[in-house]
């Protein structure tokens, strides 16, 4: 089937080549990096992860969503999903491969990654995370392999990749709090030291990546043959809404337990990202755009007339993937250094080259989702001529 | 089979230009080429005999990092009874203590790159 | 009293070989006395050992001596630590914090002036139970289980800096670039770090296999670090916690932190 994505319209060959062309430039920027070391990112000794890890962090989230079709659709018999079930799939796997792409550029010595695997440390949480993540790629694979292939054949299935199929919803959610428990468990970082940090993780993943989600079957269905329908639309329309509101709901907690209890050391860090320390207040407009976009996201989502007409609907989806973007990468990875542990403030902001290599691995992400689509497309004999 | 005579021609050619380098150097007499080293002229014997050093020193080397670094051990029992610290700067190059004319001799040879002077400081660098 | 010279003298000489007898006796057989063998060489023959390394620093000592970077320089010079010359790839084992920062819950506005600016020696507290090595996926920092010291592999290390972010103390240093030429006077018998790696303070464990004290320890002219063992009641370290009140950072952490201050 992987042939499919080889075949395609003009206009299909110039975005995947342009997609590439990016990969390329950002490829000659991660040499450089490789070449000097990772000084040549913003970070420093006090920030010392930062847009790398934000976007892994936030791609978790995505990767993680797919359980919001899968769930419906194979636990409860929701047969509406069952054009997008695939997509979500894809989705997941081009986000998981974007995630471990932006470890492996974070990395000192990134050849060396084999060594967690020959020597496995049960107490680390990273060690899981990347047993959780590369779990949850294979069973994507075999996942949507299976089904598409069986779906190209027009015969149901096979049975066995039903308990495959129950077991990703599971792992789906564990991926997610794994990475939660990378930040919530250390007495370092008392920003991120909550009980709350991994609810509130799925509910961002489960109102951004079904965002996401809506916004690609439209673009979809504005490029090719394929139409979700409206159902399956608004459906993904109500989970986002209610994962939302969960996830506002969080970060209002977060606010209380920080700033009621006024210990310095929660409250400081909400104070550099909201109003800025000692001056300094790079984050503070990305903060309250954060906000304000989850607000307007909500208040969009929330009304019914709002939520079905197609053209809010829209609206509503970027604002909740812009508005989580911001608050769960930048806002919360960078919010736990500063002040680091010695009460300094040192501030971060990405540079250049770590644009260009990040925006090279979202381009490998592009191009691994345009393949797979198409893919798929081509299956159901929905490519545009 | 089809264009028999042509696959089996083809073939041989693949074959040949494939082992280019084994009978290139065959033929110009460089097959028993072996790099020059300059040899530490105060010391007999290294910290073992030197067929198994010339075949394992990696290994060997390998196994003092583990000792030093992670068990503490520093004191190397040789199979001679000979004891030496464990230590590629302290021990191995305060006898060859010439990288270019010993280590990268055969190192260069081989197209082999480790990456041990990264970190491991060899003596000329000390010579300001 | 009658008294005759002779038992005056007896007298006046017993008295004088009763005073004198201990600070004598001590002379010849205390430490670096005459009657004391030469300890031995430093070598690996005879390295120093502990069930567990602790150290306390007199911090009144430390203050005392203004603009003092003796240790700081000894260890940097020893260990090839480079200097960036600048604070965002800053690489560093010890360096001092104005006490405020080095003690964030012990401040409080009435501090004596003195002592609230006043520089305060951090560096790795060598946990017992770091919140570093629970992190570390490798393994490449770990605890001695023979001496407590936390120690560090640079073969090992991935670099992914979760030991850095996981350590409240702020102690690990990150290669952002390549050391070598940001070293000032090499020294040849310790290696360097290449970039792409965490490092740390490791108690001078290469220094004590060799039956030296750390050079930090060493280099101080007030002799504020004291070294020693935690499980040996005899050690200067045991006494001086008992005869003084010592602080550490964090300690509601539950890292253990073996680095005492006394204030």
């Amino acid at each position: 089937m992987l042939e499919k994505a080889l075949k395609g319209t003009k206009a299909y060959w110039i975005w995947v080549i342009s997609v590439m062309a990016v990969m390329g430039i950002a490829f000659l920027f991660y040499l450089k990096q490789y070449h000097y070391g990772l000084g040549i990112t913003g970070l420093s000794r006090d920030v010392t992860w930062g847009f790398y890890i934000a976007q892994f962090t936030f791609l978790v989230g995505v990767a993680a969503s797919a359980v919001m079709v899968v769930l419906p659709y194979y636990l409860h018999n929701f047969k509406a999903f069952g054009k997008i079930t695939i997509l979500g799939e894809f989705l997941a796997i081009a986000s998981v491969i974007m995630c471990m792409t932006f470890i492996f550029v974070d990395m000192g010595q990134p050849f060396r990654i084999v060594n967690v695997f020959l020597h496995p440390s049960p107490s680390s949480l990273m060690f899981w995370d990347t047993l959780a993540l590369g779990g949850y790629l294979v069973l994507n694979v075999i996942i949507s392999r299976v089904v598409l292939d069986a779906e190209r054949k027009s015969i149901p299935p096979p049975g066995w990749i039903k308990p495959i199929i129950i077991l990703s919803i599971p792992w789906a959610i564990s991926i997610h709090t794994v990475t939660a428990f990378l930040y919530a468990g250390l007495a370092a970082r008392p920003f991120w030291l909550t009980a709350v940090l991994a609810p509130r993780f799925l509910a961002s993943a489960f109102s951004s990546g079904p965002a996401l989600l809506i916004l690609l079957c439209l673009l979809l269905r504005k490029f090719t043959k394929f139409d979700p329908g409206k159902e399956p639309i608004q459906k993904l329309a109500l989970i986002a809404t209610y994962a939302m509101a969960a996830n506002v709901f969080f970060v209002l907690m977060e606010f209380f337990t920080a700033l009621y209890s006024d210990i310095p050391e929660h409250v400081m860090h909400f104070q550099y990202l909201f109003l800025g320390l000692e001056g300094k207040a790079t984050l503070a407009p990305w903060m309250w755009a954060s906000e304000i976009l989850a607000l307007l996201a909500l208040v969009l989502l929330l009304n019914p007339k709002t939520r079905r007409r197609e053209g809010t609907l829209v609206l509503a989806c970027i604002t909740v993937f812009i508005s989580i973007w911001i608050d769960k990468g930048m806002g919360m990875v960078i919010g736990g250094f500063v002040p680091n542990p010695l009460g300094n403030v040192t501030e971060y902001a990405p540079t250049f080259p770590e644009l260009m290599i990040s925006l090279g691995v979202y381009a490998m992400g592009i191009l691994i989702v345009t393949g797979l689509y198409k893919i798929v497309l081509s299956v159901r004999g929905e490519v545009r001529a | 089979m089809y264009d028999a005579g042509k696959i089996i021609i083809g073939l041989i050619v693949f074959l040949i230009i494939i082992t280019f380098p084994v009978w290139y150097n065959v033929a110009m007499g460089n097959a028993t080429y072996f790099p020059q080293l300059e040899y530490p002229a105060d010391a007999e014997q290294c910290v073992a005999d030197s067929a198994y050093i010339r075949a394992s020193h990696m290994d060997l080397l390998n196994t003092w990092r583990d000792q030093v670094v992670r068990q503490g051990i520093r004191i190397y029992h040789a199979p001679d009874g000979r004891e030496f610290e464990m230590s590629l700067s302290n021990t191995c190059m305060k006898c060859h203590n010439n990288k270019e004319e010993f280590c990268d001799k055969c190192h260069n040879y081989l197209a082999v790159d480790p990456y041990c002077w990264d970190c491991h400081i060899e003596p000329k660098e000390l010579v300001p | 009293m009658k008294i005759d010279r002779r038992k005056f003298i007896k007298f006046t000489g017993l008295t004088t070989v009763g005073l004198a007898g201990t600070p004598i006796v001590r002379a010849l057989t205390g430490e670096d006395s005459l009657l004391t063998p030469a300890k031995p060489a430093p070598s690996l023959d005879n390295p120093l050992t502990a069930k567990r390394w602790a150290m306390v620093i007199d911090l009144r000592k430390c203050i005392s001596k203004e603009g003092c970077t003796a240790c700081i320089d000894a260890c940097h010079l020893t260990h090839n630590v480079p200097d960036f010359g600048n604070p965002k790839d800053e690489v560093k084992w010890i360096w001092k914090e104005s006490f405020e920062h080095a003690f964030q819950e012990q401040e409080h506005e009435y501090i004596d002036e003195k002592l609230k600016n006043a520089p305060t020696l951090v560096f790795c507290n060598h946990c017992d139970n770091p919140p570093c090595v629970r992190v570390c996926p490798t393994q490449a920092t770990w605890k001695r289980e023979k001496d407590g010291v936390v120690m560090m592999d640079w073969h090992r290390c991935i670099g992914c800096r979760y030991c850095v972010v996981a350590c409240p103390y702020g102690s690990r240093s990150f290669n952002w670039r390549n050391p070598r030429p940001f070293i000032k006077k090499l020294q040849p018998d310790f290696p360097t770090r290449s970039r792409g790696v965490v490092e740390k303070c490791t108690f001078c464990e290469e220094r004590l296999a060799r039956g030296l004290m750390p050079a930090c320890v060493e280099a101080c002219p007030e002799k504020a670090l004291v070294f020693g063992d935690l499980e040996n009641p005899e050690s200067e370290v045991r006494e001086l916690l008992k005869n003084n009140y010592t602080i550490r950072r964090k300690p509601a952490l539950g890292t253990q932190p073996e680095i005492y201050y006394i204030i």
